[in-house]
């Protein structure tokens, strides 16, 4: 029964943050300094979620080369900036990040 | 933008499929992973379902299982759902000058299916190949996406039990380094450079704060960063 009320709890609010801006969005005239703002969203957010989960990745920082998951990254993006293709980089971060695990756990 | 009439719809379509499918593998090891652990975590089998078919929300989904492991009451949960997918509001808020035509009857369900991944293609598709966002450049993204969560959901639950060490072997890398790659072509210009340095500070610095609050006030940070950066630039009137 608590999962009912989990699951229609979670949609709901998920749904009431995606939805209204939607429904009202000619009625919506920004600012300028908030349209300005707005262009930041993507990188802003994007940043706040890898930065943690790479620097991080048990809960604790992890500033060293022992851990695969910045190894990674940081090969992630040095391929994503000289190839500029999205799936090479996925392909060659998730070879760099298995090849640093298979070696620091060896 | 009468464009939108223009352009033809089999195409736009296409283009948002094939656009999205790098960001589709990215996210097959998160679905699986996510339906093996939903069931170990406490989730039924048919409420592991409902969830991927009804909140569509990866990384709140992943929450709410580490949070049902740890026997938090559901209210928390849903509160930690609400602050986790406040992003979202960012999001449409961005979206808004392109969803105003949009017609009233696609915006419910579009609106449903906003993700990071289909934010970040229909945004490339404006910002990076300078084209409309098309409804049905729109709808071949999120239909994409969608049916691929649902999938790999169903496929964690039942082909998952085989492999209960999945967790372990390291796939749920496969989220950061595709938004690694989303994240690079961004840093174009300094102030850029800015956002992304300050708002990664913080996030690691705030990453403590209770219901996942960090990941808004470094997004904040970072996008108060770039104004602020933006209005110092033009009044010295150097570029």
């Amino acid at each position: 029964m608590n999962e009912v009320y989990l699951i229609a709890g979670m949609a709901v609010v998920t749904y009431l943050i995606r939805y209204p801006l939607f429904a009202v969005a000619e009625q919506i005239a920004f600012p300028d300094f908030l349209s300005r703002a707005l262009q930041y969203v993507p990188p802003a957010v994007l940043a706040a979620i890898i930065f943690p989960s790479t620097l991080m990745p048990e809960g604790t920082l992890q500033l060293n080369y022992s851990n695969p998951w910045l190894l990674g990254g940081l090969v992630a993006a040095l391929v994503a900036w000289r190839s500029r293709n999205l799936l090479v980089t996925i392909v060659a971060g998730m070879i760099a990040f298995g090849v640093c695990k298979w070696f620091l756990e060896a | 933008m009468a464009v939108t009439k223009t352009r033809p719809p089999m195409s736009e379509l296409l283009a948002g499929m094939r656009n999205t499918t790098p960001l589709v593998i990215g996210a097959i090891p998160f679905g699986v992973i996510f339906g093996t652990l939903a069931t170990v975590n406490g989730l039924s089998f048919q409420a592991t379902i409902a969830m991927s078919v009804f909140v569509y929300a990866g990384s709140a989904q992943f929450i709410a299982l580490g949070l049902l492991a740890g026997a938090t009451a559901w209210p928390i949960i849903v509160a930690t759902t609400f602050v986790v997918n406040l992003r979202h509001l960012l999001y449409a808020a961005t979206l808004v000058p392109h969803v105003k035509n949009w017609s009233h009857l696609i915006r419910p369900p579009f609106a449903f299916w906003l993700t990071d991944e289909t934010f970040a293609v229909v945004m490339n598709r404006w910002s990076e190949q300078k084209k409309p966002i098309t409804t049905w450049y729109y709808f071949g993204s999120a239909f994409t996406m969608y049916l691929n969560w649902q999938l790999c959901t169903f496929i964690g639950l039942t082909a998952g039990r085989s492999f209960p060490n999945i967790a372990g072997w390291g796939l749920d890398f496969a989220m950061p380094v595709t938004f690694i790659g989303m994240l690079m072509p961004y840093l174009k210009s300094r102030v850029m450079w800015w956002v992304v340095l300050i708002s990664g500070g913080v996030s690691v610095l705030a990453y403590a704060l209770p219901h996942k609050l960090g990941l808004m006030l470094a997004a904040a940070c970072g996008i108060a960063v770039g104004v602020l950066f933006e209005i110092l630039v033009t009044r010295k009137g150097t570029r």
